[in-house]
């Protein structure tokens, strides 16, 4: 027993010598991990593209897009440990739970990481600022006015979302229901759950469009939920009757627009929140901003962030894309 | 005797299922109109097609984790293919998703013959390789409804005699099935290696080789569900039905289907599949929380587990009864 404890104290010891000296290495490149929810999602690769634009625009920075190949709080720790293991200078994170992922993210620190989330956050002790893409109201608010402006007599509205326990979709409906009163005349009736899987979200909108006959709106907050809920009321024969609407991609939701089944969506713009994130997590590990309440870090072209008493900042307004402008944005991301 | 057709695992489903809906109907009478019916079928059908290959291949005593990215990444291929060539007619789309489907079946199978590595182990490893490659090959983008062509998307909602030409390929192929497994010698073989593997190998059945025929036939229809998954939600991502195979199993294990081999029915699978569909339907629109939707199912695999279990404790023939009550 005791000899095994030696051993892995001398594989420990090893292995902070090794992380020294990769830091070391490191020094003339400034290495950035941006961790998102889960490979391939389009809204991820984009912000991607961000980052790598953030770091052509600063130089002496490399990005490292990495994550979980599905959204679980698990994967993302053992990717988590394994950029600490390589010694990266900073980590920016949209994490799938803000619990879970912390105490891993807290001995990034320990080690020197400079810690940030983005997009879906993570508790104050597990990273030093939090950029929000766009307020949690503001978001709230935007949803509901996606549903109430193709409503101009009222009536019922559903909405759609991911997994029950998602963070910033829970946020979201919260600062959704505290506006319900400027909107007279739109009622919410339900709320269910497609865990961001495409049968389940379908299901869900179908067992809505049955429960609720006269339903006018679902709203989804969600990239999954969204694209299953216009395909379900497109096979109800739908179109028309009911209007989809929350956050989607453009290029995801370009055949809904065309078909009908939404008549507009937001979304924020996720190139600029990745540029925004590296951004940020690049003046904080290089020392050129600190993260504390009322700091103030610039963030490029996108102008700067203001944090509040928990460290947190807003990058923007949602953007809305109707039959208008879908087109034009189908092809970016 | 009658006594053990009463307490037959499909007389024993069956009753289940009609109890489950008469509660279901007492809360929400709209849910058993004929026309929600034949949508909860429709919409159970993929797990019916990946269930009767679930259980072909749990009778061999193996398990076949990599349906769900079998089915994510034939679908993404078929998607792909309809977005390179969207004047490729649907039969032959159909023909490429089961031939391909197959194909991938044929790693695992080959892997569990050839090699005699533990089914368990090649599948979850294929598991994550088929989710990696969907990932190659799309560069992680989506393939979304309007990328589709109109006729790819069309098949499986098309209507015939009343119900959407998806329902007629999980009734096509439960009957099929149902033929293979009794009145083939393949079919026999199956019960056969998986039921006592060493008195098959006595009879003359190579019990790897009907598990590599298990694998491919899981394979293929997991291939022809991956088609009709992403035509009906319109979409192929990497993140697919994510999650499914344990579905797959789940309904398999429902359905009476022994998870050491050698016992199952396609009838039992599909009313194991119907049983899981009913819940997931019918629980959102009784509006209760997810959290115990989860907690719904996971009791329903458990007592189906402890049924299983007494099934097959009287299974054979006790040669030995003071040994049988000694022990």
């Amino acid at each position: 027993m005791k000899r095994r404890t030696f051993t892995s104290l001398v594989a420990g010891m090893s292995l902070a010598a090794s992380l020294m000296g990769t830091s070391a290495m490191a020094q003339d490149n400034l290495r950035i991990a941006l961790v998102v929810k889960a490979l391939g999602i389009g809204f991820f690769e984009a912000a991607a593209e961000g980052a790598e634009e953030a770091a052509a625009e600063l130089g002496n920075v490399e990005v490292i897009y990495t994550g979980p190949t599905d959204t679980t709080a698990e994967g993302q720790i053992e990717v988590i440990n394994a950029l600490i293991a390589q010694g990266v200078d900073a980590i920016a994170i949209s994490a799938n739970d803000p619990d879970a992922v912390s105490p891993a993210l807290q001995r990034a620190m320990q080690r020197g990481i400079t810690v940030i989330s983005w997009d879906s956050g993570v508790n104050e002790e597990g990273r030093q600022m939090h950029l929000n893409p766009s307020s949690t109201p503001l978001i709230g608010n935007t949803i509901i006015k996606l549903a109430a402006d193709h409503m101009p007599d009222g009536g019922q509205v559903a909405i759609l979302s991911a997994s029950a326990t998602a963070t910033n979709q829970n946020a979201w409906i919260a600062a959704a229901e505290e506006v319900m009163p400027n909107y007279p005349g739109i009622e919410l009736v339900a709320t269910v759950y497609g865990d961001d899987l495409s049968d389940k979200s379908y299901r869900a909108a179908q067992v809505l469009m049955a429960s609720y006959p006269d339903l006018k709106a679902i709203i989804a907050p969600t990239t999954v939920g969204i694209l299953a809920s216009c395909q379900a009321v497109s096979d109800a024969g739908k179109i028309g009757q009911v209007n989809v609407t929350g956050l989607g991609l453009p290029s995801e939701m370009a055949g809904c627009v065309e078909s009908g089944a939404t008549k507009s969506f937001a979304i924020w713009n996720p190139i600029d929140l990745g540029y925004s994130a590296t951004m940020i997590a690049h003046a904080l590990a290089s020392g050129a901003a600190t993260a504390e309440p009322g700091s103030e870090i610039p963030t490029g072209r996108m102008g700067s962030v203001t944090l509040d008493d928990t460290n947190s900042a807003a990058m923007s307004d949602p953007f809305t894309y109707d039959a208008s402008n879908i087109d034009q944005f189908k092809d970016i991301f | 005797m009658p006594k053990n057709i009463l307490m037959s695992r499909e007389v024993l489903l069956t009753g289940a299922i009609a109890l489950l809906l008469a509660i279901i109907a007492s809360r929400f009478p709209a849910f058993i109109a004929p026309t929600n019916l034949a949508n909860v079928f429709n919409d159970t059908a993929p797990l019916i097609l990946l269930a009767i290959g679930q259980m072909i291949v749990i009778l061999t005593r193996c398990i076949d984790l990599s349906v769900a990215a079998n089915l994510a990444l034939t679908g993404m291929v078929v998607a792909m293919i309809n977005v390179a060539m969207p004047g490729l007619p649907v039969p032959v789309i159909i023909v490429i998703s089961i031939g391909f489907g197959a194909l991938l079946g044929v790693i695992n199978g080959v892997l569990v013959w050839k090699l005699a590595i533990p089914p368990i182990v090649v599948t979850l490893g294929t598991m994550t390789i088929f989710r990696g490659t969907i990932f190659l090959l799309s560069d992680g983008k989506w393939v979304n409804s309007h990328e589709f062509s109109d006729s790819f998307k069309a098949f499986p909602r098309t209507e015939f005699l009343g119900l959407p030409l998806m329902s007629w390929i999980a009734i096509a192929a439960v009957l099929l099935f149902t033929l293979v497994m009794s009145r083939t010698t393949l079919g026999r073989a199956f019960y056969a290696a998986g039921g006592n593997p060493h008195a098959a190998t006595y009879a003359g059945i190579d019990v790897g080789k009907t598990q590599f025929w298990a694998f491919t036939i899981s394979g293929a229809l997991a291939g022809l569900t991956g088609y009709l998954w992403v035509s009906r939600f319109a979409v192929a991502f990497v993140d697919l039905a994510g999650g499914f195979e344990l579905n797959v199993v789940a309904a398999c294990v429902i359905g009476g289907v022994a998870i050491m081999g050698g016992i199952g029915t396609v009838f039992g699978a599909m009313l194991g599949s119907l049983f899981l569909g009913i819940i997931s339907n019918a629980l959102p629109v009784v509006n209760i929380s997810p959290f115990w939707q989860l907690a719904i199912s996971g009791g329903a695999i458990i007592i189906a587990v402890i049924l299983n279990a007494q099934a097959n404790r009287d299974k054979g023939r006790i040669i030995l009864k003071r040994a049988e009550q000694a022990t």
